[in-house]
């Protein structure tokens, strides 16, 4: 049994005051919510405060290129079906971060952490986790992150050994590249629809075949592992062959996809399926993500595409034509300074949708959707985008910066 | 060309596809297509034979091992090698580029061959990785407007005789070896470092290909508009970085 049964050291008592501090001087300044500034200083004053935080937790990391955030959602809300819960819900999931949300939750049982895909290596070893859920990788922020097959090796030599059972995703050669280093892994059959980073196998670089739902490489035998939770018609299918229905307020695949395998890793802290699930359904919107809210007399759906994957995925999700589609794309440093990966997203999808295109490489997103052959119109604000779009709900698709500009212009 | 069609070969999209480099592809079908010439694109995975019968290949951009892997196989097929000797058109990006030269060095550290297509050597720069806005001019003997792109590679490559550099940069680190040149040509093989990709922020590129392939001076105008706001856009960005 876990929970806060031994007290802080005075140290590790200290630098969470510390911290505590910084970020209501920080909240005071104006300068966001203070939990990074705040695990910064709290950190300097107990290096080692992170796994002191943890040591009284049941924790679960869960990491990837898309969907942390919305997984670390619900898998919080289906363990609160056996305790409090402590989690960085609002996606700061870097080290400092991470001691920020643990140090205001010190009476949970279970930590729900969402890591950086370049920490959690490291993460895992100071916090000794009981579960790590890996979903997927693929490419992001060209110009400053590591290749995705070098990601995925380095997560194969961090988590090698772990005693944490590590709940991973079998329709990613990547993803179980990185898991089978680990001696205890849950294989779920959680799906992935962009397939282009991992055409080689990652293991000895030979082309890997891909039938249907099932991969292997030809030359040294690398494959799918035989899963034993499964996702199948919008239903999760846990080990003893039960077919659970998902039904989600969040739309779209992946989601349904995260929602597999967070019942998966709710089973690993004893939380069975129907009751995780259940939990689950009542999450409407994830850090501003899938909400719909009201502008100038209309009702926008906001949805975040941070990279080709997450495009692809988005594209999936929004209702068809003539639904109109607003489109928001920059490239400051959160988003990745190269936008070559624009060429990556099939904007094909969009044809028959009235299309309005924002945000600081609008040009390059103009030249993009023109190649596409997709009909748009470039605006310069929201205001003139939303007058100019025809009637019915807007689907609002930016990438990380754009996204937070329009939450912040909305007022979400 | 036998006929009035244009065939587009993408060597290696699986190994050869990191930074948007389908765009290239999809560039030079687009503008082909606006002149009402007919095109057929083939996209050769790399367990696949490259086809020798092709008018334009393009190679993009990849990670260190998937450029190892793909000058092994494009040096065991031949295929590629066969086509420029029958005239074929090829343009290459980033890691494409140092494979269609003598050799560059690749993931394990270690000297790695090329195609010899290019009279290049490559090398690993010691510095910082070069990233950012470029800005140069092409070749005059190419007769084109200036060059704006997206670098972000570590390589440095170095001309041969046989070789002469695609542009000079005006903004920016382009072969990497100081004396200002990015990219490479000779007769139809091309080479740069640009990103962008480089055919969506300088059409008349893949215009040159198509004109190059049909054996024509001209082709009638397209409505440039958009292409024309972007390059705008980039070179002042390049010239004044935000």
């Amino acid at each position: 049994m876990a929970g806060n049964s031994e007290p802080l050291s005075p140290r590790a008592k200290l630098a969470v005051t510390a911290g505590k501090a910084a970020a209501a001087v920080s909240r005071a300044a104006g300068k966001g919510s203070g939990s990074v500034i705040g695990g910064k200083v709290a950190l300097r004053f107990d290096p080692d405060l992170l796994a002191r935080l943890a040591r009284h937790l049941d924790v679960v990391l869960v990491s990837a290129t898309n969907g942390k955030t919305t997984t670390t959602r619900l898998i919080a809300e289906a363990l609160r079906a056996g305790g409090p819960v402590v989690s960085n819900a609002l996606g700061a999931n870097m080290p400092a971060g991470i001691t920020s949300a643990l140090a205001g939750g010190t009476e949970a049982r279970y930590g729900v952490i969402e890591v950086d895909e370049k920490y959690l290596g490291g993460v895992a070893r100071d916090v000794s986790p009981k579960a790590i859920a890996l979903l997927n990788l693929s490419r992001d922020q060209l110009d400053r992150a590591a290749e995705t097959r070098m990601l995925a090796e380095k997560w194969r030599e961090g988590l090698a050994g772990t005693d944490a059972v590590v709940v991973a995703n079998a329709d990613d050669p990547l993803i179980t590249w990185a898991a089978s280093s680990s001696p205890t892994v849950v294989w779920v059959a959680a799906g992935q629809a962009w397939k282009d980073d991992a055409w080689s196998c990652p293991s000895c670089g030979g082309v890997l075949q891909r039938p249907a739902e099932d991969w292997f490489c030809g030359e040294c035998g690398f494959r799918r592992p035989t899963p034993t939770w499964g996702f199948v018609n919008d239903h999760v299918v846990d080990p003893h062959g039960v077919a659970w229905p998902i039904q989600l307020q969040l739309p779209g695949r992946a989601n349904k996809s995260n929602a597999a395998m967070s019942a998966a890793v709710a089973a690993v802290f004893g939380v069975d399926p129907k009751v995780a699930l259940e939990r689950m359904y009542h999450v409407q919107a994830v850090a501003g993500r899938y909400d719909v809210v009201v502008y100038q007399q209309r009702q926008l759906r906001l949805l975040l595409a941070k990279n080709p994957a997450g495009w692809l995925e988005t594209f999936s999700l929004i209702d068809g034509p003539p639904t109109p589609v607003v489109l928001s794309v920059n490239a400051r440093g959160a988003d990745g300074t190269d936008t070559s990966w624009l060429w990556d997203v099939d904007y094909t999808r969009l044809v028959g949708h009235p299309v309005l295109v924002l945000g600081d490489r609008k040009l390059d997103l103009a030249v993009r959707l023109e190649v596409a052959g997709v009909q748009f119109r470039v605006c310069s604000t929201l205001a003139e985008a939303v007058a100019a779009a025809p009637p019915g709900r807007i689907e609002v698709i930016a990438n990380y910066t754009a996204f937070q500009d329009l939450r912040r212009i909305v007022g979400n | 060309m036998s006929d009035s069609s244009l065939r587009l070969v993408w060597v290696y999209p699986d190994l050869l596809s990191t930074y948007g480099d389908q765009g290239n592809a999809l560039v030079v079908e687009r503008r082909a297509q606006q002149r009402r010439v007919p095109v057929s694109r083939v996209d050769v995975r790399s367990d696949q034979p490259i086809p020798t019968s092709g008018d334009i290949y393009l190679l993009g951009g990849g990670e260190d091992r998937p450029q190892r892997l793909a000058a092994e196989r494009l040096r065991r097929d031949g295929g590629l090698n066969r086509a420029v000797a029958n005239g074929a058109i090829v343009f290459s990006v980033c890691a494409g580029y140092q494979i269609l030269g003598h050799e560059f060095v690749n993931d394990l550290g270690r000297p790695e061959p090329g195609l010899g297509l290019l009279d290049v050597v490559s090398v690993r720069g010691e510095g910082a990785r070069c990233v950012g806005d470029v800005l140069a001019d092409i070749d005059p003997q190419l007769n084109l407007p200036p060059l704006t792109g997206f670098e972000n590679h570590q390589g440095v490559t170095r001309l041969g005789p046989a070789a002469r550099p695609f542009a000079r940069v005006r903004v920016g680190r382009g072969n990497g070896t100081g004396d200002g040149t990015e990219g490479a040509f000779n007769d139809t093989v091309f080479g740069t470092y640009m990103h962008g990709p480089v055919m969506a922020r300088n059409p008349q590129i893949a215009d040159l290909l198509i004109k190059l392939a049909l054996d024509v001076n001209a082709l009638p105008p397209v409505d440039d508009r958009w292409f024309e706001a972007l390059r705008e856009e980039r070179i002042a960005a390049a010239v004044q970085p935000a």
